[in-house]
């Protein structure tokens, strides 16, 4: 090995490129587009043509009705209410878990899914049962005037509870992943926790934030079950976008109720844009060391 | 004086990572810290730092002490390993942050930070480069500008833990003598954190070496190298062959080879002994002369950059020997894999066998 050799590059091999055979590419994308036309295109299209079934004055008076718009009052209200608190408990969740070793870490990362794991019926069930005007509590809290189950309040406890994993899910992982270099760096350098914090974590997760956040918004604004059991069904005062669209729809006023449905498909297809739009960014960002 | 550490213990659970360290560093001075992976060192430097907090000790910087200090009042400047500059900010902002974020009575004018920031950046060669974002850059340009960073707060000490080796080979040299060079230029007390000898040999004024905790050994990198404290040092230090035999009479036997035993060693007959030789410190000879007789087989020769590796197997020898000769030595002696050679020991180090490896 002595004598100073020429030095060799590789051998030129034919780079040749590995992919599946064509007839299992066309049957698997064929497969995907056929999911998609039978489970999203076409009850996408349903909706639409039953809401204008009965033409476009109508729709629009369905959806002007005072209930309706009562119903998308409290809905935007909760979700305004909602994602902010998830935001901050998210963000506070998934600091304490990837900046800190406690006891328990391990569990409490656990315990973050629950709300996705109980069948949201149940999560609306634990509130009454807990809030509820027969249970101590509630009962107690009756006497002060304050109303929990069947009002407002109910309904964004159990919206909070249900969409909690959204923001901490899509901060951990991120977080975990850039460490802890900077903060400790910013320390040395002399910031306080809140400068380290506004000018070094957030800026550093602020599109995974905003992610958490468009997803939990998607699932605050269509979320039934839980609110189902919390809200009581009170047309005009405790009923929101979901819960409105089964009463119409129970009363056999399909029209109306698929008007009101298209309310929902149109602040879903804004959020997935939004999400899309985000998700773009989020990846030209991160992939940006 | 710089750094005082006195009695340093730190406890994790299942390990002692500092066990009771004392050690005083003079102002000015730049210090190595040098041992293998997992001996503390690293966590001696988080702790002078405050990023971590030791057990037990008291830590005196410049005069102060700054034991139960929170980070931020400690003043310390400190280079991570992997660099650490915050991704959204650009290399100017990153080099301001530290001026940014004091204190509104304490903070220098707009135009002063400026001047601050743009003199270190001329410091460290990265004036060209003020807008742009650390992603942007080399990973020697990042610990530049990391360096910069650490130094525009006008630190009482600097701490560099491991500084260069996410580097690669030739950056990893250049940006070595470049630090040293600074470090004569600017002349805070400095430590660094590393698990690369020769770093440390080339760079420190002195070297502390630590293992499983514990100072084994400090001094200038002449009096570390040539004069180890002990058979770690000594291994830790370069390349080395070891051979083990026992102290008899005054004399190690090596294979059918015969050593002088080290004074303090001769009394203690039977004593079973660790014999250490660096490969450059054997004498190759294709003629057997007196104090000459130890024939071997090559094995095999290697290229290593200005020295010609040999690998040689000696009668009586467990492990084939490692030596290393001047490339013209080799070819003036036309060594070819099979041929026989005389092998010389010229330095031997001989420690008794505590010493676990």
């Amino acid at each position: 090995m002595l004598k100073p050799e020429p030095l060799q590059s590789n051998p030129p091999v034919a780079r040749k490129k590995i992919s599946d055979p064509v007839p299992v590419q066309i049957l698997l994308i064929g497969l995907t587009l056929l999911f998609f036309i039978g489970f999203v295109f076409l009850p996408l299209g349903l909706v639409f043509s039953q809401a204008f079934q009965k033409g476009w004055e109508f729709y629009l008076e369905a959806i002007k009705e005072p209930y309706t718009i009562e119903a998308v009052k409290l809905t935007l209200t909760t979700v305004a209410i909602v994602v902010p608190l998830n935001a901050f408990f998210g963000v506070s969740a998934a600091w304490a878990i990837t900046k800190f070793s406690f006891p328990g870490k391990a569990a409490l990362k656990t315990l973050l899914d629950l709300p996705f794991a109980v069948s949201p019926v149940i999560a609306g069930l634990i509130f009454v049962l807990l809030l509820g005007s027969r249970t101590p509590f509630g009962s107690w809290l009756g006497e002060q005037g304050i109303k929990i189950i069947f009002s407002t309040p109910g309904i964004v406890i159990a919206t909070l509870f249900v969409t909690f994993p959204f923001v901490a899910r899509e901060l951990i992982p991120l977080m975990e992943a850039q460490g802890r270099d900077e903060e400790e760096a910013a320390l040395t350098l002399g910031a306080r926790g809140w400068q380290i914090f506004g000018k070094i974590t957030l800026p550093n997760i602020r599109w995974g934030l905003l992610y958490g956040m468009i997803l939990c918004s998607a699932r605050a604004i269509g979320e039934f079950g839980a609110v189902s059991v919390v809200s009581g069904h009170i047309r005009g005062q405790t009923n929101t976008i979901p819960l409105h669209v089964e009463i119409l729809y129970s009363e056999y006023n399909f029209t109306a109720s698929f008007a009101v449905a298209s309310l929902l498909v149109f602040l879903a297809l804004t959020t997935v844009i939004v999400k899309a739009v985000m998700e773009n960014r989020f990846q030209k960002n991160s992939s940006q060391h | 004086m710089g750094i005082e550490l006195q009695n340093i213990t730190k406890k994790f659970t299942g390990y002692t990572a500092l066990d009771n360290i004392s050690l005083n560093i003079a102002s000015g001075e730049l210090i190595a810290l040098l041992g293998p992976s997992g001996c503390g060192k690293t966590t001696l430097l988080r702790i002078i730092a405050g990023l971590e907090t030791a057990d037990s000790g008291k830590i005196i910087l410049e005069g102060k002490d700054t034991t139960n200090l929170p980070p931020r009042e400690k003043n310390v400047g400190f280079v991570f390993q992997h660099y650490a500059l915050f991704r959204r900010l650009n290399v100017y902002e990153n080099v301001a942050f530290g001026l940014k974020v004091l204190p509104r009575s304490k903070r220098p004018s707009k135009s002063e930070i400026k001047d601050r920031v743009e003199h270190l950046l001329k410091l460290v060669q990265m004036d060209w480069a003020l807008k742009r974002y650390p992603s942007q850059l080399s990973g020697g340009q990042r610990q530049r500008v990391a360096l910069a960073r650490a130094l525009a707060v006008n630190p009482r000490v600097l701490l560099l833990d491991e500084p260069f080796s996410a580097l690669d080979a030739k950056v990893r040299q250049e940006l070595r003598r470049w630090l040293r060079k600074l470090h004569d230029e600017i002349h805070v007390t400095s430590i660094f954190v590393t698990h690369d000898q020769e770093e440390a040999l080339e760079l420190a004024d002195r070297i502390v070496v630590i293992n499983k905790g514990n100072i084994e050994q400090l001094g200038t990198p002449q009096e570390v190298y040539d004069h180890p404290a002990n058979a770690f040092v000594y291994n830790f230090l370069g390349n080395v062959n070891v051979f083990h035999g026992r102290v008899h009479e005054g004399m190690v036997t090596l294979g059918g080879h015969t050593v002088d035993a080290p004074d303090e060693l001769k009394s203690t007959a039977g004593t079973t002994s660790q014999t250490f030789v660096r490969p450059h410190e054997i004498g190759i000879s294709k003629i057997k002369s007196e104090g000459n007789d130890l024939a071997g087989t090559v094995r095999e020769i290697r290229l290593l950059g200005g020295q010609i590796g040999l690998n040689i197997d000696c009668e009586g020898f467990e492990q084939p020997i490692d030596a290393e000769i001047p490339r013209e030595l080799y070819l003036n002696l036309q060594i070819k894999k099979g041929d026989t050679v005389f092998v010389t020991f010229n330095k031997v180090k001989v420690f008794t066998d505590d010493y676990a490896i």
